[in-house]
């Protein structure tokens, strides 16, 4: 909301200065945005006088000007303006000027060989019109070496400050002067209505829409003379942005602007019938000022003649009604429209305007008499004519509301003692009636307050206006419990999981959590947005793959030779009930050289999927699984290379993480060269510590050494062998406490279709050392369990 | 001289000429070995008179220790050499380039949402999640943000054509708000609607559907919600200058708070900070002046805040006239960006490894109070 310094002093007596003002504003909630004074810009340049005018030597279109700025000097100006002659009073800027409509800073030079210092200024130059047709030429009286912008009074410092949804009072001028007023900045001057002499009945207008527009105010005045409208509305429209159309137009855009009241002006001659508020017919289009066509809904309202709907209630006026240079009889429309319909219907049409930024947040329903008033007034004032009576049909709802408000609440919640005489004044400043018969106060709220309804919202109006730096900081009281845990056991797993995946030379992203829907049709999704905001952010992941192979995507192409990427984020997809299911997972991308070339072995290595195993079961030993015990299925999903991919489960249902070589497929559309392995970690099925109890099992490390024995074992080479493990691991429980692959070998001596495993077996004597008995019984145990598995010991 | 004296020294000459172990331990065989000439020449005196052996035996006892001990000390000699020889042999070139460990990182905002836990553990915040894929009711009704208010248009809101079994629409949470919601809902169902003091923080991701130079579609919020009994404003301030000193690492930060308008609070307030310029970079805290000339410091918005609106308190089953308290929402990117000097927020989800490697902190680096959250530890 933009409005200049006079503006505001047009409603608000005060001695402050700008900065005082500028800084009560966002102490009182109205952030200042910018402050902005346009006779800045205009200081350089000069009331000045042509002394004469002279053809230029070398063009015929160009003249030499002798300049008499009031400084004593006389400047040689060239000069190609038609209108540049000897006598006129014009507007001249020295070399050193910016000249703003030009966007270029003078330079003293020379035109076809004669010298030139400064220029004389056209109105587009100044950005006061796009005239450029010559240079300015201001009445002969016009005193010579004044500043422009002192001539012109453009001295008039621009305030722009942001209004929140709430603050509707403070959509016109005079509400801000009101709220400055309240805090003590000066005086809110009071408000003359205009005496206004009628004649004739008002025009036939009526609302057949009591929910959209539940009153619509009308006056007629016949006999006007439409044009420009006079130079101080010009002036302040142009300061805060607004382009100056028409008298008629542009008062309606002045009282909305300075009282927050949007009004209509319709052209009568242009009007078939009379006019009603109504809901739009489906489909009913209506050609809007903006020179767009809207089809509307039925939901919508609109104020419509015999010939139609011409104008979207109370957001934008119609083309074909509007007031033009011709008008000569105007009918003003000053309505209420409800702001939860203005709401929906903007939002709908998508389209904005200063009127529906007004109504949608509630104009002031006791303001539309007093509003069509002062409008009518002037353009009784500018344009002439003669008045009608006013029509009032409907009614705004403009009942007071009323609260009960304790004064001790602007402590209790506001935190500032604020002496009750003191409440009393700001609130009765800013037009609160306040009832102290009782303890407990009865708050009258003013109309324009649409968004006060209770004892909080009093508080707020006292303290923003007393000032929140009165606020004084108080320790919240220490919490009962001692050093009891802040985190979930969900919490500390992920912080816990996310550093050992750091420590372990992974680099941790943080990707968009949608992808595209290509990528989808890969790697599923359930929740695909209606809105994107591009087609690469589309669809929720149900993978945190697709976006770790997009990066290291773009890290290879950058030069990147080896990438360790994770990522910690949430999987999302759609429960029974339709509402969001959402798993925290731990992605892991490994591409590029393992190791890169070095000085020893003077080759570089790649990873590969046991390196993916190896991240995925060093970071589940931290999360506290026992990784030994963890079956290794297959089914890692199809973007995994089917023979080289794995997951590791708990149980046949619970899979803790899926990992291995990414399917060619995938690779390739990813667009990646070269091996890449991945890895995903479901946190969710990761058992969590069911005991808060910090006390261990006892141990003591047995006092005997352990025995180490070497197997080798000749086997299918389809038998995993990893059950073979399992089976020796299992094939003593008290007494083999390990079993280790050392050597896979297949080839000479190894008959086809076989491999020879060998294994190395820990034993841990208990209370006594083995015996050579023992031994033999172990080894035998051992054996059997392989040979189960079809593996012969290797003689 | 005596012919014992000759091999004597004959023998010592050998020892002292010995080139290598192998020679050496022939001449000890030759010499003081079993059939050697001086072990032979010991036996000899079994079958001297005692005279003689009196006379014969200290000297060829001598001889043999001379030499025995003439070839332990060439032995070692030759051992040391040889020891030597082989010590310049082996050396190897220790400026060469020894295998690399890898270092990974962790992530600036991951970093920041555990200094944040940190800051608000200590002040008894415990951390809320909720999920990001949000009802409409949730994250607007219930937060006394109607359908047709204005403060729903300032939301850019990602929709899902989706609703869920109690017909609301689905979206994409546009704040951390929800989790306000659910955590109140949970306590008034818990409790039967009685209530309990309520301190929590909820950081998470949070999305709007806006990408320029300072906005991506996603990001992360961090909310703080406190509900009690006799909390009000000046307890929210203490709370935010707290953790914002806290967070910054540094006491001379001052805030200011501003009146504005957020649905869900009531009376709501926008809250400054001050900051200074130094090198050319805004630095938060200090006599809000700049340095060495250009740009001076200032107050630079940072988070909004309010007491939660009744109307907020009662839509999730709890009696506003018991139960109030503050809640406050603060851009967690920015925060990272503020305190560890980032200057582009779009770097933050492109996963460039350089980036994370500079930006990146070690696995190591958990933010602790004792160590400084920046674990730069106490100031000397």
């Amino acid at each position: 909301m933009k409005f200049t310094l006079s503006w505001l002093k047009e409603h608000l007596d005060t001695d402050a200065s700008l900065s005082e003002i500028t800084e009560k504003l966002t102490a009182i909630g109205l952030e200042l945005e910018g402050i902005e004074n346009p006779a800045d810009a205009m200081r350089p340049f000069t009331v000045a006088k042509i002394i004469s005018a002279q053809q230029h030597p070398n063009a015929d279109k160009l003249r030499l000007l002798s300049v008499d700025d009031g400084s004593g000097n006389n400047w040689q100006v060239v000069c190609g303006a038609p209108n540049a002659v000897a006598g006129l009073v014009s507007v001249f800027a020295p070399p050193g000027t910016y000249v703003p409509g030009a966007d270029f800073t003078i330079k003293a030079t020379k035109i076809r060989d004669v010298e030139s210092v400064g220029m004389m200024c056209s109105e587009k130059e100044l950005e006061i019109s796009d005239e450029h047709d010559g240079i300015i030429a201001l009445p002969d009286d016009a005193p010579i070496g004044m500043s422009y912008a002192d001539y012109a009074q453009l001295d008039d410092p621009v305030i722009d400050v942001s209004v929140t949804p709430n603050k509707q009072d403070c959509m016109g001028v005079r509400g801000i002067a009101r709220d400055l007023a309240a805090s003590g900045i000066g005086t809110l001057k009071p408000l003359t209505l205009p005496e206004i002499t009628r004649s004739g009945n008002g025009p036939d207008v009526r609302s057949e829409d009591s929910e959209g527009a539940p009153a619509f105010f009308a006056t007629t005045v016949k006999g006007v003379k439409n044009g420009p409208s006079p130079a101080w509305m010009q002036q302040r429209l142009r300061a805060i942005g607004q382009n100056p159309i028409s008298a008629l137009v542009d008062i309606t855009n002045y009282i909305m602007l300075d009282h927050g009241r949007p009004l209509h002006v319709y052209d009568m001659a242009k009007l078939n019938g009379n006019l009603v508020a109504r809901k739009a017919k489906a489909g009913e289009e209506v050609l809007a000022l903006n020179g767009k066509t809207y089809a509307l809904d039925d939901n919508m309202t609109v104020i419509a003649d015999d010939d139609g709907a011409h104008d979207i209630g109370g957001i934008m006026g119609g083309e074909k009604t509007g007031a033009g240079d011709d008008t000569v009889d105007v009918l003003i429309e000053c309505a209420y429209f409800t702001p939860e319909s203005i709401a929906k219907t903007g939002q709908k049409l998508m389209l904005t305007s200063d009127a529906r930024q007004r109504f949608e947040r509630g104009v002031d329903p006791a303001f539309l008499a007093d509003g069509l008033d002062i409008a009518t007034a002037l353009v009784l004032e500018i344009c002439g004519g003669q008045a009608s009576a006013m029509t009032k049909a409907g009614n705004a709802p403009s009942e007071r509301r009323s609260i009960t408000y304790c004064p001790d609440h602007c402590s209790t919640l506001g935190g500032v003692d604020v002496d009750s005489a003191v409440q009393v004044q700001i609130l009765e400043a800013l037009g609160f009636g306040v009832d102290q018969t009782s303890d407990a106060w009865t708050i009258t709220v003013p109309t324009w307050r649409r968004d006060v309804v209770g004892s909080a919202d009093i508080v707020e109006e006292i303290i923003r206006i007393k000032g929140l730096d009165m606020i004084a900081p108080v320790a919240l009281p220490k919490s009962v419990t001692v050093a009891a845990a802040t985190a979930t056991p969900v919490q500390v797993l992920e912080r816990k999981l996310r550093r050992t995946a750091a420590a372990s030379g992974l680099n941790e992203t943080i990707n968009w959590s949608f992808i595209s829907e290509k990528e989808a049709a890969l790697f599923g999704g359930d929740w695909v947005l209606a809105n994107p905001i591009s087609e690469d952010l589309k669809v929720m992941r149900t993978s945190l793959l697709p976006a770790l192979l997009s990066a290291t995507k773009r890290n290879i192409g950058r030069g990147a030779s080896s990438v360790r990427l994770f990522e910690i984020g949430r999987r999302y997809f759609k429960a029974k009930d339709g509402s969001s299911d959402e798993k925290l997972t731990l992605g892991i991308v490994l591409s590029g050289d393992k190791t890169a070339r070095d000085w020893q072995s003077g080759k570089s290595s790649n990873f590969n999927p046991y390196d993916a195993k190896s991240a995925v079961e060093n970071i589940l030993s931290t999360a506290g699984v026992d990784v030994s015990r963890l079956m290794v299925m297959g089914d890692a999903g199809p973007h995994y290379h089917p023979g080289q991919s794995a997951t590791l489960r708990l149980g046949p249902k619970n899979i803790l993480a899926a990992f291995g070589a990414l399917h060619p497929t995938a690779q390739k559309a990813f667009g990646i060269k070269g091996d890449v392995m991945a890895a995903e970690i479901y946190l969710d099925s990761i058992p969590l510590p069911k005991s808060r109890a910090t006390m261990r099992s006892s141990y003591a490390p047995p006092s005997l050494q352990s025995v180490k024995r070497d197997f080798a074992f000749l086997l299918d080479e389809m038998t995993e062998a990893g059950k073979i493990i399992n089976a020796i691991r299992g094939a003593d429980k008290a007494n083999i406490t390990d079993a280790r692959i050392f050597d896979r070998f297949a080839g000479e001596g190894v008959p086809d279709g076989k491999i020879s495993l060998a294994v190395e077996v820990t034993l841990q004597p208990r209370d006594a050392s083995f015996t050579d008995e023992d031994l033999a019984a172990i080894s035998d145990k051992i054996i059997a369990s392989a040979a189960k598995l079809g593996a012969e010991l290797r003689g | 001289m005596s012919d014992i004296e000759n091999i004597q020294n004959t023998y010592l000459a050998k020892v002292e000429a010995a080139a290598d172990i192998e020679s050496l331990d022939a001449i000890r065989v030759a010499a003081i070995g079993k059939k050697g000439e001086i072990s032979l020449l010991l036996k000899t005196l079994g079958k001297m008179t005692p005279e003689e052996r009196n006379v014969q035996g200290p000297i060829i006892n001598g001889a043999r220790t001379m030499i025995a001990d003439a070839i332990a000390a060439r032995k070692e000699a030759l051992e040391t050499a040889a020891l030597n020889e082989r010590l310049t042999s082996e050396r190897l070139d220790m400026s060469l380039p020894a295998p690399q460990s890898h270092s990974g990182s962790v992530h600036p905002v991951s970093q920041v949402m555990d200094e944040l836990t940190e800051i608000f553990a200590d002040l008894g915040f415990a951390v809320a999640q909720g999920p990001e894929v949000e009802d409409d009711w949730r994250n607007f009704t219930a937060l006394n943000i109607p359908e047709t208010h204005p403060a729903r248009a300032m939301h850019d809101t990602f929709y899902f054509p989706d609703k869920d079994a109690q017909e609301r629409e689905m979206l994409l949470r546009t704040h951390t708000s929800p989790v306000q919601i659910r955590t109140m809902m949970e306590v008034a169902k818990r409790t039967e609607g009685k209530g309990e003091p309520i301190r929590i923080i909820a950081p998470g991701r949070t999305y709007r559907s806006d990408s320029d130079a300072t906005h991506t579609p996603m990001f992360h919020q961090v909310e703080g919600l406190v509900i009690d009994k006799a909390i009000h404003m000046g307890h929210l301030k203490w709370t935010l200058e707290t953790f914002v000193r806290a967070f910054f690492e540094r006491d001379d930060i001052e805030l200011r708070l501003r009146p504005s308008y957020f649905p869900f609070t009531e009376p709501s307030a926008e809250v400054d900070v001050g900051f200074s310029v130094e090198k050319g970079k805004r630095i938060i805290g200090g006599d809000r002046q700049g340095k060495e000339g250009g740009e001076n410091g200032g107050w630079m918005e940072i988070l909004g805040s309010g007491m939660v609106n009744p109307k907020v308190i009662e839509n999730c089953g709890l009696d506003p006239n018991e139960w109030q308290g503050f809640a406050f929402g603060c851009g967690i990117d920015r925060l990272a960006m503020l305190k560890y000097g980032m200057d582009d927020l779009r770097a933050f989800f492109d996963g460039d490894l350089r980036w994370a490697r500079h930006y990146g902190f070690d696995a190591h680096d958990v933010p602790t109070l004792s160590g400084g959250l920046s674990g730069k530890g106490a100031a000397a």
